[in-house]
């Protein structure tokens, strides 16, 4: 039975990966080429039944690895196709190098992640390696935190690639198997309404016999570092056009969507932050801790690239620590990738939290409120103690 | 050359908008050895046409051949090709 | 396979260049000359994919590119996937709303194919796109100075293959990428050679008709990387034929047939003395690896006779 409910759509129940195919299949995609691999298969199997039941005209390209599947999709976008494809862990891997180009050939693709962990040793489940590991090529990241994001960012997505303000190829993420596998209920929006909010593609200076252009020539060293510039400030300034997208998005549909959420935070004095479905968790934990009295709130992040981080600066006010948690790990480094990236940015901050940073739920590992209890109690001790002793922690591991 | 001075110019997306823009490089400095074509030998086969790399052989209208000083890299194919040897190659001064 | 308009002479070779001088291929590359070939014959617009290499670098210095057809340059070992993305796109959006379309050509070096591009050829082959992929094969990485390929002919001196005192040159054989090509069902395939240029245009027209996708195999002498003096390139090129070392044939529809049948080949020392990569097999000591090269030769040779015969050739 349809549902209707305060925000648009249609109330109805699908898994992340279903969710994500039906708003491709929503948006018209032209081109899809993807190759599969665990937590992905289904959101690409879904795009094959649609498109040979003839639901959706589309081209679905069964390529032969996942660097063939991206470089299909610059083929594909180049020609002024709207694309999609969709990978996870080794498979983003893979396709490494190809990002960089996809990125700086100004490639309007959209690719769904199912966050996975990274070999070795082969492990399904879910980390935020493989969507950290993009992290400097120049995609836009999103981060859904339950199967409605999921499908709202996908739209979303679209329509900011291909903005032509933007024109960068986007990733959204959500977690493998805790969100790619789950049945959550959401609210679809309608045909009709997929298509007011999102047009046609226009594409920009696509392949045309009658104008023709030379993408991905080469530079020598009197040309490489000016393109270089132009990519980073086009990329820095195709932020307020996100969240501009994002604004007339939260509109349309009633349901709220901006580069960070907060929950419970204005008055806070320890904060953690987190992206991803353990928000949830966190939240949870969080609530129940306030009613005992703890002053904790949370920052999640939904768009992960470009870094938000004016936003975060405007948000950590007050805090006097911030627990950064990172579902993935980066060897050698002062710190995981999310932390880098938020002691980055406050660095030079004059007012500012201490900072420490959680390794939690590598290898689809579940985070759970005690663990989240465990954080929050490090992070009151730090406050009493006025300095980080241990700038990491691990927690759910059995030591 | 600098087409484009500021990065703010460049046209976006690494692109070239600029077909056959190669034609402003001209190559013709590389050449140590220069081909000169005596017409009155030339039988219009046009060999020579078909086999240069550059290409710096134009075809006029009556099939005739004309080298583009231009861009001869003074490879020498055309003189080898040549059925008639109506291409000699002389040292470039 | 649509109507095909062959020529008999190069005078019938259309006038119009769209590939314009000032690259900076080395003097006597053969590689141009294919690529004006192709250009030519196929009729129509054209969208051209190069993978990473000579073709690819010498022909695109940021801000000059010699191409005047719309050319896209992704990475090394995917120019035939990126031409698929290009020609799944352009029919499915000509399906929905109407586009232009254009046919694909996909250039990659021997490097770009035989080896690292390998995969994305074979994707791109099994899965039918209507693309004419064409390699041009100067039998070594020439590009980043002359490595060895497997496409490198046995014996040849490359930098990782050199001719040293214990191992002298590449002891492999190289590939057969039109059997490849015609293992994965290929209506159209064939070896190219600009020293004869009618049957060069003729091939690359029957290939571009064929919708589907199709494979052609072009040998191009390399002064820089085999050493020989840049007017000899059309010369050594025609003692490879003769020599029967490059076969020039067509795999057309089921149908085997030598376009070049070589009935007194010429001896191989008369080709491999022309290059200073082979000089050293020459010698005595070498004289089982120029054995060895010899075999391959009319093993091959052999083999094409046979599934000409076969395909009912009068060959002999």
């Amino acid at each position: 039975m349809k549902v209707e409910t305060e925000t648009r759509g249609i109330r109805t129940g699908m898994t992340g990966n279903a969710a994500v195919a039906y708003a491709v299949k929503q948006a018209d995609v032209d081109v899809i080429a993807a190759y599969p691999i665990t937590p992905q298969t289904v959101m690409v199997e879904k795009l094959a039944e649609y498109v040979n039941n003839g639901e959706l005209n589309a081209a679905f390209v069964p390529v032969e690895s996942e660097h063939s599947a991206l470089s299909t999709c610059v083929g594909a976008s180049l020609a002024g196709a709207r694309v999609f494809t969709a990978t996870a862990s080794q498979g983003l891997a893979l396709m490494y190098e190809i990002l960089w180009i996809a990125a700086g050939l100004r490639t309007t693709i959209v690719m769904g992640i199912g966050n996975r962990a990274l070999s070795p040793n082969i492990n399904i489940h879910c980390s935020h390696d493989d969507a950290y590991a993009a992290r400097d090529t120049g995609w836009i990241e999103f981060f859904a935190e339950n199967v409605q994001e999921a499908y709202d960012l996908t739209l979303q997505a679209f329509k900011v690639s291909e903005d032509k303000r933007v024109l960068f190829p986007s990733m959204v993420n959500l977690d493998g198997f805790i969100l790619t596998h789950s049945l959550e209920a959401l609210n679809v929006l309608r045909d009709e309404e997929v298509r007011e909010f999102l047009p046609p593609k226009e594409p920009v200076n696509p392949i045309d016999p009658d104008n023709p252009m030379t993408y991905g020539p080469l530079d020598l060293q009197d040309y490489y570092i000016e393109h270089r510039r132009q990519q980073a400030e086009h990329f820095r300034m195709s932020y307020p056009r996100i969240v501009e997208i994002l604004n007339e998005y939260s509109e349309f549909t009633g349901r709220r969507y901006s580069p960070i959420k907060t929950y419970m935070l204005d008055d806070a004095e320890i904060g953690i932050m987190v992206l991803g479905s353990s928000a949830g968790t966190v939240r949870y934990t969080v609530s129940k801790l306030r009613e005992k009295g703890v002053k904790a709130g949370v920052i999640s992040l939904t768009l992960y690239r470009p870094f938000p981080v004016d936003e975060v600066r405007e948000h950590i006010k007050g805090l006097k620590v911030l627990a950064i948690m990172d579902r993935s790990y980066s060897f050698g480094s002062p710190g995981a990738q999310l932390f880098m990236d938020v002691a980055t940015s406050l660095y030079n901050v004059k007012e500012r939290p201490l900072l420490f940073n959680v390794i939690y739920g590598l290898g689809g590992r579940d985070l759970t409120p005690d663990q989240v209890e465990l954080v929050v109690n490090k992070a009151l001790e730090v406050a009493r103690e006025g300095e980080v002793r241990e700038t990491q922690i691990w927690v759910g591991v059995r030591e | 050359m600098a087409r484009w001075s500021s990065w703010k110019e460049l046209p976006i997306g690494n692109i070239l908008p600029t077909p056959g823009s190669s034609a402003e490089y001209k190559t013709g400095g590389w050449r140590a050895l220069k081909p000169i074509l005596h017409k009155e030998k030339c039988i219009k086969c046009l060999l020579c046409w078909a086999q240069c790399p550059e290409p710096a052989i134009d075809r006029l209208d009556d099939d005739s051949v004309k080298i583009n000083y231009d861009y001869c890299k003074g490879c020498g194919i055309c003189a080898a090709v040549c059925p008639v040897k109506a291409i000699e190659m002389v040292m470039e001064e | 396979m649509s109507e095909v308009k062959l020529i008999k002479t190069i005078k019938e070779i259309p006038r119009e260049e769209l590939f314009a001088p000032g690259h900076r291929l080395c003097a006597g590359c053969g590689i141009p000359i294919l690529v004006r070939m192709v250009l030519k014959a196929i009729p129509g617009p054209k969208v051209v994919v190069t993978a990473t290499g000579c073709l690819e670098v010498a022909t695109t210095i940021f801000p000059y590119t010699s191409w005047k057809v719309p050319w896209v340059h992704s990475a090394f070992e995917n120019a035939a996937a990126t031409a698929s993305g290009i020609e799944a796109a352009m029919k499915v959006i000509e399906r929905k709303r109407g586009g232009k379309k254009a046919k694909v050509i996909a250039f990659g070096g021997d490097g770009g194919t035989f080896d690292i591009g390998l995969q994305a050829l074979s994707g791109a082959l099994e899965r039918g796109h209507d693309m004419i992929y064409i390699c041009y094969d100067n039998e070594a990485y020439m590009n980043t100075g002359i490595q060895r390929s497997s496409a490198t002919p046995t014996g040849a001196s490359t930098t990782t293959s050199p001719a040293g005192k214990v191992i002298p040159g590449k002891l492999e054989r190289k590939k057969d990428l039109i059997g490849i090509a015609i293992a994965h069902g290929v209506e159209y395939a064939a070896t190219l050679n600009p020293a004869y240029p009618v049957d060069m245009y003729n091939k690359i027209v029957k290939a571009a008709s064929v919708e589907g996708p199709t494979v052609l195999h072009y040998y191009t002498p390399c002064p820089t990387g085999w050493y020989f003096d840049t007017s000899r390139t059309i010369e050594i090129s025609r003692l490879a034929v003769q020599t029967r070392l490059w076969p020039l044939y067509e795999y057309d529809h089921g149908v085997y047939r030598i376009n070049i049948v070589v009935k007194k080949p010429k001896p191989l020392e008369e080709y491999l003395k022309t290059q200073g990569r082979f000089r050293h097999l020459l010698r005595p000591e070498n004289k089982w690896v120029l054995e060895k090269l010899k075999e391959s030769i009319e093993e091959q040779w052999n083999r094409l006779v046979k599934l000409a015969q076969m395909s009912g050739q009068k060959i002999y």
